[in-house]
């Protein structure tokens, strides 16, 4: 029997789950959270579960269905709290290296498995452009709010602005509203001509994605309802605060997206939710040796297969399309990775609702796309890497002073994208900026996106693992000598 | 206002009643409700930071609140960078809220011992 490893447990890993079983794998479904549905179906935990989560969610009966047929299924071995640090190419395959336990936890056991097929479904994270005051205490990106909203029913603030692009600022908004927060406003960065651009053209392709366009209007509802202003080609360009933000400025935006003089306003406030569209968590994939597209998402055949034998990947790390794109490439990869056929009547709907909604990706690419003129609101001071703490300024002259063309020369002589969070927050935009002041652009080939170990591991937890090899390796070699 | 808590009864949601748990920070006493974060209890409770980071001693709270931005981290019941949005809240959770200064700073603490904030140089007290 063949043994599939789902790396994710959203929409796409789910459904990945569901299609490889019933095509007759054996599955492991590893996820980081404690939970199921991932940041999509983010929902409450058991000890507080709400009697009408369906209030919350689109789709709920879906993933209750998905996650019923996973948890009952005899072939399926559901891993939560499952962390996965590394995937290790060696000449036999590829080892993916697990821990399992409390996030960022001491002595968690640690599982390494060499399966048949994989499917790699990180999903991915909101992308937050740097602006003054983005380091203080009560900005967060949206997803945040949203995370919050959904798993605790906490709102991040009592008067709260919703800035950035993208229709993922209405669902955060929403959720806001429901969690008892007042939104002061939803501040979209693109201009009508931009969001005519991306959303107008073949409305006929649109046709079959409906029950986008029930999710979208229930936003709309909700925004109506809470009286909740919607506006576009506004953005916050600076948070303002000592120990907390107090007021933002909202600005209006040219078609660049720099801020147009004369327009700021500042809002009293004391949280402000950002997203600029998303990251894919491509790190395992490269770890796996997968090919990477120029846009930076996983590259895959109409299987959902990568570049890489026996691993596919499916979901937001092959192109932002949203959960109805996850739930068919999930489906397709599943099936594929369990060795199921292309045209299998068992997959023929997922292919049909694919084609309908990966036009999504593309559509709102060219409605809220990040555009140049962004760097217009920075100032010197204004921090770019959070983590080390370094200044758009100093970037930028440390940049220009050294003339390296490498980014990871760049990364080194500016410190940006070195701490903690190994430039998952900054990495793209210290590439755009450091880009930026060499002609000719980046030239060494590499990107923030590559991190070996993919999450922190303690020093202690290695060792552990190194003493069980070691030994294992001792006892073969004594055992050769007998 | 700041961060807080929805309140159950106002909630279409309809949450279950869950047990309360207790943690300290930095000594001081904070409830909250089973399977919260560490995270959620500090934010439910008005608290927007936490952390101080080390260049600019400046305060950090949650950012990404999925797990990404490791600005949250905390000491956890002595283990260090905890990410508080990932790690549920146990009953008796003793957290400390982290400062590491910079390297070379010879006169100034190490930061071990440089954890709780009211130790921070500088700070009132």
């Amino acid at each position: 029997m063949t043994g599939v490893l789902v790396i994710g447990a959203g929409p796409a890993g789910l459904a990945a789950a569901r299609a490889a079983l019933r095509a007759g794998a054996s599955v492991t479904l590893l996820d980081s959270s404690d939970q199921l549905g991932g940041q999509y179906w983010r929902h409450l935990p058991d000890s507080r579960a709400g009697v009408r989560e369906d209030r919350l969610h689109h789709g709920w009966d879906r993933f209750r269905a998905l996650q019923d047929e996973l948890l009952e299924h005899p072939g399926c071995e559901v891993v939560p709290s499952a962390q996965v640090w590394a995937i290790e190419r060696l000449d036999e395959g590829l080892v993916v290296h697990v821990h399992v336990g409390p996030p960022d936890g001491n002595r968690r056991p640690s599982r390494e498995l060499t399966p048949d097929a994989i499917v790699i479904a990180t999903g991915a994270y909101d992308r937050t452009l740097p602006f003054p005051g983005w380091d203080l205490p009560g900005v967060f990106s949206a997803g945040a709010a949203q995370a919050l909203a959904k798993g605790e029913r906490v709102a991040v603030g009592g008067r709260v602005v919703v800035a950035g692009a993208g229709p993922f600022l209405l669902p955060v908004a929403a959720s806001l509203a429901q969690t008892g927060a007042r939104v002061l406003g939803v501040y979209e960065a693109s201009r009508p001509r931009a969001l005519a651009r991306g959303w107008l053209p073949r409305p006929w392709r649109l046709l079959g994605a409906t029950s986008k366009f029930g999710e979208l209007a229930s936003y709309a509802l909700s925004h109506v309802r809470h009286r909740i202003p919607y506006r576009v080609g506004h953005a916050v360009i600076a948070a303002h605060g000592t120990d907390r933000v107090e007021q933002v400025t909202v600005a209006r935006l040219d078609a660049r997206w720099a801020p147009i003089p004369g327009t700021e306003r500042r809002i009293d406030a004391d949280a402000v939710c950002v997203s600029h569209g998303f990251t894919p968590r491509i790190e395992l994939a490269i770890a796996a040796g997968c090919d990477i597209r120029p846009d930076r998402f996983v590259r895959v055949d109409d299987r959902q297969h990568t570049s890489v034998p026996g691993v596919f990947a499916a979901g937001e790390i092959t192109g932002i399309g949203g959960v109805d794109a996850a739930l068919a490439e999930g489906a397709i990869a599943g099936h594929g990775a369990a060795g199921g056929g292309a045209d299998d009547p068992a997959v023929r709907r997922d292919l049909a609702r694919r084609a309908t909604f990966t036009d999504f990706a593309a559509r709102i690419e060219a409605a809220h796309g990040i555009r140049p003129g962004w760097t217009g609101w920075l100032r010197p001071d204004t921090l770019v890497c959070r983590c080390e703490e370094v200044p758009y300024g100093r970037l930028r002259e440390t940049g220009r002073a050294t003339c390296s063309t490498s980014l990871r020369s760049l990364k080194l002589s500016t410190r940006a994208g070195l701490g903690i969070c190994q430039g998952r927050v900054c990495g793209r935009t210290v590439e755009d900026l450091l880009g930026r002041e060499s002609p000719g652009g980046l030239l060494d080939g590499t990107s923030t996106d590559r991190r070996p170990i993919a999450s922190p591991v303690r020093i202690g937890e290695l060792a552990a693992a190194h003493g069980r090899h070691t030994s294992a390796a001792t006892d073969a070699a004594r055992h050769q000598h007998q | 206002m700041a961060s807080r808590m929805f309140p159950s009864r106002d909630d279409r949601i309809q949450p279950a009643e869950a047990p309360p748990v207790a943690l300290t920070i930095d000594g001081q006493r904070v409830s909250g409700l089973r399977g919260q974060t560490i995270a959620g209890v500090l934010l439910a409770s008005g608290r927007l930071s936490w952390r101080t980071t080390s260049a600019g001693a400046t305060p950090r709270g949650v950012f990404c609140g999925i797990g990404v931005c490791f600005d949250c981290i905390v000491t956890v019941n002595g283990d260090r960078d905890v990410r508080a949005c990932q790690r549920r809240a146990d009953d008796g959770d003793v957290i400390l809220t982290q400062y590491d200064d910079l390297p070379g700073h010879d006169d100034q603490p190490q930061h071990d011992e440089l954890t709780r904030r009211d130790e921070l140089p500088g700070a009132a007290s």
